[in-house]
Parts: C-alpha cells; sequence; structure tokens
C-alpha cells in the first residue's frame, strides 16, 4: 500500500476495486465501514453484488475483465469536466498529454457498451472520486489477476494521479495484499528478478556488494517465474526442484499442466508443516515449524515489519525453515553459521536499504513501516509525499484489451474465482480448523437467480463446471450476489479442485494468471 | 479547544470541553466501574454502575454520558454512590445464575469482580429468573443468555464495527434479550463468527469453545504472535496452558487491528496443533514415504541438488518459496538459490 490502513479511517472517499474486503480482508473492511459512518462516499467496482455494496454511494458491476475501459473511463469526465488537479499534474507528472489523448475515446456511452456499467453510474462515480478532499483506492486480485493485470493497476495509478490523490495522507493506490508475508516475500527478493528491496539483478554496483557480503559468485541473468518454472520442467531446462510452504497444484492454474510438470521432475524437495498435493510428489519432505513455533518477522500490507513470538514448541524433529535452510546452506558448502533468526534478521537490515533501520530490539517495542533506512528514522506511513521514486509520476496511455477467453456457444458462461471468509488460499490450514471446516466444508458455486431458473436448478444441486482445460463438480448456490452470465467458486476445496478450469495465460510483464475470467460451461447432474 | 475545570475526589483538574466525567477520571487514574461503556461505541448508560455524585446535582448522575462543566465538583466512591452500585449489582445478580465455580471467565469477569469489590455474595431481591436454554449450534462459541447482563456491547460492535447486523435486543422489560432475528440460532443469522462479542462481553454470556474446561485466566500465558492468514498482519495473542495453545485473542494495542479480528484469526489457530503434522524428515524409498533422520535428509538434497548442477547447470534447479513464511525465511531461500548459482526463484504472490 501506498499508505496505511489506519489512514483509511479518514478518507472522504474511498474507491474499491476488485476485492472483496469484507471476505478476504475483514479488518480493513471495518475501516471502510468506519470511515463511511465518519461521512466518506464509497464507490465500490465489482462485478458482484459484494458486501460492501449495502453501504456504497454507487456501485460499478463491471464485466469481468473490463477494467482499463471503466477506469479510462473515469478519467474522461474527470477531464471532460474539468476536475483534474491541473497544479498536481504539472508540477508532478509526465506524459499527462499522451494519457488524456488515449482517454478521449472512452467516453461514458463507449464505456457503459464495454463494461456493462450504466452511463449516469459511471459520471456520478467519477465525479464523486475527484471532489474535493482525500480520496483512496483500495484493490485487490480482482485487479490483477487478468493478463491486463498491470494494465489495470496503471490505470489507477492515472487515476490517482490525474486528482492528485496520491502522497497525501488518506490517499493512494493500495493493493491490499493477500497472504500475510507476501509484501515481505517480495521484499527479501524471493522474486526471480530482484534481490532484496527490489535491487535488480544485473545491476553491477548491487550483485559487487552482495557477492562480497555473501562471499559468492552471483549470476546475473534473471530467473524464471513461478509460472513459467512448470513449463520449464516439462520443457527438460529445469530438472530440480525446491518448493517451500507452497501448494502450487491447488493455487497455481491449469493443475493438470502443473500435476505432468511434477511428475516429470527429476528431484522435488518439499519443505512445509503439512503433507499436501504436491509434496505426495516429493522425493524429500522436510518438516517445517509453522509461525507460532518460532521467531520471525513479516512484512503486511502496509510495508508494516511486525515481529512474532514463539508460543509452543514444534512438533517432534520439526524446525524453522530458516535452521533448514541454514543446515543445507552448510552442506552445500556456504559459509553459513546463523544461530538465530534474529541474526538473520540483522543481515537482511545489512543488505536491504529499506530495512536498514530495523532490529529485532526496535521491532520488540515497536512495529515500523519500511522504508526506514537508519536506526533514528521512525519508518514511512505514506509514500510519494513530494516526490515519486523516478521523480515524476509518469502518466501511462493505455488502452482496454478483452480478456484471453471470452463466453462463446460452447462455454457461455464467465468463471470469476476467489476466497470466501471462512477459508484460506488452498484449505492446507483453514480446513484443518475444527470450526471453520465445519462451517463451510463444501464449496457452492454461485449461479445468478436467472441462469439458475434457466438450467432448472436448485440450491444445493450438483453441478458440472467444463472449461477448455477440464471440469469438476459441486454444489450450486443461486444467489443475486453474482449477475447473470458469471459464476463464481473458491479454490479452497481440493475436492472441487476449480484450478483445473482456469487460464493459465498471463499478464505479459508481471506473469499474473489470468484466474479472474475464463469461459467455462455448467450443467445440472441427475441427484 | 477550550478547557473545562472540574474537581474529582477532591484533584483539581482540566479537561477538555466535551469529555464525559468517566473520561475525565480515567485519565487521573480514577477506577469508575462500568458495564455497559467500551470507547469505540457510543455511550449508552443502561448499566448504571457507573454512577457518580455531583454536588449540587438532585441524583447521581451516569459518568459515562454525562460531559464535564466549569467548576463541577465529583464523588466517585461516596456513601451514596456506593450504595446506588450495591443495588445495581444485587439487582443484576437476582437474575444472573451464580455459577462462579465453572463459570469460564471466573477471574475475567467484571460482574464478578465489581461485586467482590463491593461485597456483594448474594442478592437482596427474589423474583423470577430466566431459563432459556444455550444457542451452541456453531462450532465457535457457546450464547448463554441467562449469563446476559444487556450491557449491549456486542450488538455494538457487531452493528457499529463489523457491520454483520447479527444480533439485537428483542421482547420488552424482563423478557428483554440479545438474539439473532426471530431467535433463530446464531449458526443462521448473518453473523461472520469474528468473535468480537464474545472477547468483549463482559461476563459469562459468550464462551469460545475452544477454551472450554481448558484453562483459568491466571494459568494463561498469552503470546504475540501475527495472524498467519491474509496480509492486514493482525496481531494475536495465543492463550497457551502447559505448552498447548487452548484460545486466541485480538492485540487491542496494535496500530493494525486494536482490538478487532475476523474469524479465521479468532479461531482458526487450531490447525497449528493438527494431528496431520509432519514431524519427522521423510524419504521417498522404492515409493514409499520412509522416515529418517535429519542428516541423511539434507546429505541426500545437498548432493542431488550439487549434481544437478554438476551434470546440466545451477539454472537447471529452482525454488519456488512462500509467502507464508517469514522474512529469514524468505531472505535465506533467496540467498541459497542465489549462491548456487541461479536466480530461479519466485512464490505465489501472484496467486
Amino acid at each position: 500500500m501506498t499508505n496505511s490502513i489506519e489512514e483509511i479511517t479518514g478518507c472522504d472517499t474511498i474507491l474499491v476495486i476488485g476485492s472483496n474486503t469484507t471476505e478476504t480482508h475483514p479488518v480493513i473492511s471495518y475501516r471502510i465501514r468506519q470511515a463511511v459512518a465518519n461521512g466518506a462516499a464509497l464507490i465500490v467496482a465489482d462485478p458482484r453484488n459484494i458486501d460492501l455494496v449495502k453501504i456504497a454511494t454507487v456501485h460499478l458491476p463491471l464485466r469481468p475483465g473490463t477494467d482499463v475501459a471503466l477506469i479510462n473511463g473515469l478519467a474522461n469526465v474527470i477531464i471532460s469536466n474539468g476536475l483534474m488537479d491541473s497544479s498536481f499534474i504539472s508540477d508532478r507528472t509526465e506524459n499527462y498529454e499522451k494519457f488524456k489523448q488515449t482517454v478521449e475515446k472512452y467516453s461514458p456511452e463507449y464505456v457503459a457498451k464495454i463494461t456493462g456499467v450504466k452511463v449516469e453510474d459511471l459520471i456520478e462515480a467519477a465525479k464523486i472520486y475527484a471532489r474535493e478532499g482525500k480520496a483512496s483506492i483500495l484493490y485487490t486480485m480482482g485487479i490483477t489477476q487478468h493478463t491486463t493485470g498491470t494494465d489495470n493497476v496503471l490505470s489507477l495509478a492515472n487515476l490517482a494521479m490525474l486528482t492528485g490523490n496520491i502522497g497525501r495522507p488518506s490517499t493512494g493506490v493500495n493493493p491490499l495484499r493477500g497472504q500475510n508475508n507476501v509484501q515481505g516475500a517480495c521484499d527479501m527478493g524471493a522474486l526471480p528478478n530482484v534481490y532484496t528491496a527490489y535491487q535488480q539483478v544485473g545491476d553491477k554496483k548491487v550483485m559487487d556488494q552482495l557477492s562480497t557480503t555473501w562471499q559468492v559468485k552471483l549470476s546475473n541473468k534473471p530467473g524464471l517465474q513461478a509460472t513459467d518454472m512448470f513449463q520449464a520442467v516439462l520443457d527438460g531446462s529445469i530438472k530440480g526442484m525446491y518448493i517451500m510452504g507452497e501448494n502450487p497444484i491447488l493455487s497455481d492454474p491449469n493443475s493438470s499442466h502443473v500435476i505432468k510438470a511434477l511428475e516429470k521432475l527429476d528431484f522435488l524437495v518439499a519443505q512445509d508443516i503439512f503433507m499436501n498435493e504436491t509434496s505426495a510428489y516429493a522425493d524429500v519432505i522436510l518438516p517445517a515449524a509453522a509461525y507460532a513455533e518460532r521467531y520471525g518477522t513479516y512484512t503486511n500490507t502496509e510495508r508494516r515489519v511486525q515481529l512474532s513470538y514463539p508460543a509452543v514448541k514444534a512438533p517432534g524433529e520439526a524446525r524453522p525453515d530458516w535452521q533448514i535452510i541454514t543446515e543445507l546452506g552448510k552442506k552445500l558448502g556456504f559459509p553459513w553459521n546463523y544461530k538465530s533468526a534474529e541474526e538473520v534478521f540483522a543481515e537482511i537490515a545489512a543488505v536491504t536499504p529499506s530495512y536498514g533501520g530495523l532490529s529485532y530490539k526496535r521491532l520488540q517495542s515497536n512495529s515500523l513501516q519500511w522504508p526506514c533506512p537508519s536506526p533514528e528514522h521512525e519508518g514511512t506511513c505514506y509514500l510519494h509525499k513530494d516526490i515519486f521514486a523516478r521523480g515524476k509520476g509518469l502518466f501511462s496511455a493505455v488502452e482496454y484489451k478483452k480478456p484471453a477467453e471470452e463466453p462463446d456457444e460452447t462455454y457461455p458462461f464467465i468463471l470469476t474465482t476467489g476466497r470466501h471468509l471462512f477459508h484460506y488460499h488452498t484449505g492446507t490450514m483453514s480446513r484443518r480448523s475444527k470450526g471453520l471446516s465445519r462451517h463451510r466444508p463444501e464449496e457452492f458455486v454461485q449461479v445468478s437467480p436467472q441462469d439458475g431458473i434457466a438450467l432448472g436448478l436448485q440450491d444445493e444441486d450438483m453441478i458440472e463446471i467444463t472449461s477448455r482445460r477440464g471440469q469438476v463438480q459441486a454444489k450450486v448456490r443461486l444467489t443475486d450476489k453474482v449477475a447473470p452470465g458469471t459464476v463464481f467458486m473458491t479454490f479452497h476445496y481440493r475436492e472441487t479442485a476449480t484450478n483445473l478450469l482456469t487460464n493459465d495465460v498471463h499478464d505479459p510483464v508481471a506473469g499474473i494468471p489470468e484466474l479472474k475470467v475464463c469461459a467455462v460451461n455448467i450443467r445440472k447432474l441427475a441427484r | 479547544m477550550s478547557k473545562v475545570n472540574l474537581t474529582i475526589n477532591g484533584q483539581k483538574i482540566s479537561v477538555p470541553a466535551g469529555t464525559t466525567i468517566l473520561e475525565a477520571a480515567r485519565q487521573q487514574g480514577i477506577d469508575i466501574p462500568t458495564l455497559c461503556y467500551d470507547p469505540e461505541l457510543p455511550p449508552n448508560g443502561a448499566c448504571r454502575i457507573c454512577v457518580v455524585e455531583v454536588e449540587k446535582a438532585k441524583n447521581l448522575v451516569a459518568s459515562c454520558v454525562t460531559p464535564v462543566i466549569e467548576g463541577m465538583v465529583v464523588y466517585t466512591e461516596s456513601e451514596r454512590v456506593v450504595s446506588a452500585r450495591k443495588n445495581v449489582l444485587s439487582l443484576m445478580i437476582a437474575n444472573h445464575p451464580l455459577e462462579c465455580i465453572t463459570c469460564e471467565r471466573t477471574g475475567n469477569c467484571k460482574l464478578q469482580d465489581y461485586c467482590y469489590r463491593y461485597g456483594i455474595s448474594e442478592s437482596e431481591f427474589v423474583g423470577e429468573v430466566k431459563k432459556l436454554a444455550p444457542d451452541d449450534t456453531n462450532p465457535f462459541f457457546i450464547r448463554d443468555m441467562n449469563k446476559c447482563i444487556l450491557c449491549g456491547i456486542c450488538v455494538g460492535k457487531c452493528q457499529e464495527i463489523v457491520g454483520a447486523g447479527a444480533i439485537d435486543f428483542i421482547n420488552r422489560g424482563f423478557d428483554t434479550i440479545v438474539a439473532p432475528p426471530y431467535r433463530d440460532p446464531i449458526e443462521n443469522s448473518s453473523c461472520v463468527f469474528c468473535g468480537m462479542c464474545v472477547d468483549s462481553c463482559p461476563v459469562g454470556a459468550l464462551i469460545p469453545k475452544a477454551g472450554l474446561g481448558q484453562g483459568r485466566p491466571w494459568e494463561i500465558e498469552k503470546i504475540k504472535t501475527i495472524c498467519p492468514y491474509c496480509g492486514t498482519g493482525c496481531s494475536v495473542y495465543l492463550h497457551v496452558k502447559n505448552g498447548k495453545i487452548i484460545d486466541a485473542s485480538p492485540d487491542p494495542d496494535s496500530p493494525v487491528n486494536r482490538g478487532h479480528l475476523c474469524t479465521k484469526g479468532r479461531f482458526g489457530w487450531d490447525y497449528i496443533q493438527s494431528e496431520d503434522r509432519l514431524t519427522k524428515p521423510l524419504l521417498k524409498k522404492e515409493g514409499v514415504f520412509v522416515e529418517v533422520e535429519w542428516d541423511e535428509a539434507l546429505d541426500f538434497v545437498a548432493e542431488k541438488l550439487s549434481t544437478i548442477k554438476e551434470n546440466y547447470s545451477a539454472d537447471a534447479i529452482a525454488a519456488l518459496s512462500s509467502a507464508k513464511a517469514s522474512n529469514e525465511d524468505n531472505y535465506l531461500i533467496q540467498k541459497m538459490m542465489r549462491s548456487i548459482g541461479t536466480n530461479n526463484i519466485d512464490h505465489c504472490a501472484r496467486l
């Protein structure tokens, strides 16, 4: 997030786009609710009739995958009504003219045709977002899990810069990140093209420094993204994999493809707290300690680094991941000798400029938000104050592109996927929680009542969902949460492995798969 | 902001206009008892336990809803105040099962604490008592409305903070209870099972099932952890007794969640103690996983990785790290891969 969670309560306007916040980030939804109670206007842009719609000023129920058109449409209305922040644009940004030209053709009428959103709602939303005061954008995977994920995010950045809603408290472009330490994993350089704090692989100065500290020779060739790794296994270029705390069979799109790759691997190590669908294919399984059994730091969606303490002992011989890797590193001949998580963290602070001022000692009394470059620095609540990282904010001229797969005669429905409140990701954790699993033991495919009537469906009927890649079966729930023509499923249940259906095409820049749109057919099964 | 001068128990103080007597007293470290007051909800003056005596005022006033005025002289433990509080407590326990011996909230119950403070062991009043069947239809907590003192905090949290609106006061007078619409079981309501009603209940009307019979508040150590689910990063206390987690509660001082949680953070921690946990390294031998010692397992991994690097190249090895693992784990696994000589390291940020 450019800004902080608590700042949400001070917003005058909140645009929630592609985030079912109430179910995926419940505590953040409490802050949105508080802001609305304080008088903030809420705009919800989501294909589904999600819970936040109940307290929204405007709902923009766009067709899945038409986000760029919608956002360009909002920009078009703002510019044609003269509601942009001209001094912010001239002082702090560049490439505005090109952007302006691009959005010219996205008139409300044109956008309404693409997105299915009503002209008057689009105009109202644009006027509310651009009004005086502090407006914040909150988004989740509904924006990013598209072949146009990068374009979607760039468009949101355009919108914020156009109205000067960035670099101040209670504004910004705020991704609500999905996993407890996804921010931290990225910050730590668990990415193929960057080291810690997003220092580029290939940057000579950075590589020289790290080579010296780490006492190794580094490769300047960027690595493969997760989504390409399995293809590389099938192509024969990757022979061995080490998977720590992940379950790609259930979490990645087009599961059959992942399974083929795992079968083909010469060697697979799985390091986890449980056996899962993926570790069944492993040659070695290493038992890890869970978060509550060890010290560790986690970085949340607002860049806040927090220290977590050990509450209980790990079962049997399970060990903290850092300890397992340290032992393995020694056996691989690296000069490693970490005795505690704290020691590892001290090295992180030394090689990660944005974490430079952090230490276990400081984190014991207070959590801190990066950038925190020195021990005296008090952390950073919001980014881009006075200046952007690159200097001037760059407007991007982004055109709407259709999703990779659109409904047709054979596959007439759009499947969009996500999470619900009571489970989490592939269910490895939440489905082993007795209460959560008893409360929501199985998948229900959300289908609109209109489609349900047309197909002769009743609640709890078993249906078969088929895409070009696979088929699964599950019970149906008829609900006006989804629009006619759209169905919604989670990927929490191994019995209903939704990612057998999803499309593994991905965004060309970010590599994120298009999990939010694929074409499917549904059919009622005999009882 | 203009300041108001007043005297509480002989102490002269000055507070911003609009401050309530309760807030002013608490700022001075003066403990006025409260049952229905919650700092993040609008005060409702329902329980009357917070009454205080104000000079020149005819009646005792509820300190939680009375703003200070210039020159006010307040007594928080005068004879009249104490007598009124005793009456309030006596009325409350006239219709409250005194099952403190087995009640889960013993030692962490405000009603019990105040009865102890004012020496109330039984009620002066004899009358009808509620006999309602507890609602334990859901897997997370029990609702025993016989113990409810109608403070309304749970209703406030559910409506104002969470927005679930699952419960409200129904019926009138003696028959008033807090319940979901039509007195349905909570399982069938719009409840999202965040547990915030449970953690803010001042008495034993709402009890989490996980910790039932497992330990008393004074036997429990509370350890601060960061919730393992979404990216919000809520701070959660795990309640540990004899090396076992028996319950959890939100951290009221966290700048992230300030005492709030959702159902997964509040009730979803028990997977850690699942029977399915891996406890020993496993090596696949002739298609079957066999338990081995750590050294054997890690020697084997090191040897295999080295062989692949020798026979092909470092780029023939790839690792997936985890958005569930800590910074330290993620740092070390990327350092390991880069030390092997490849940048084939990624994790599920995109999923």
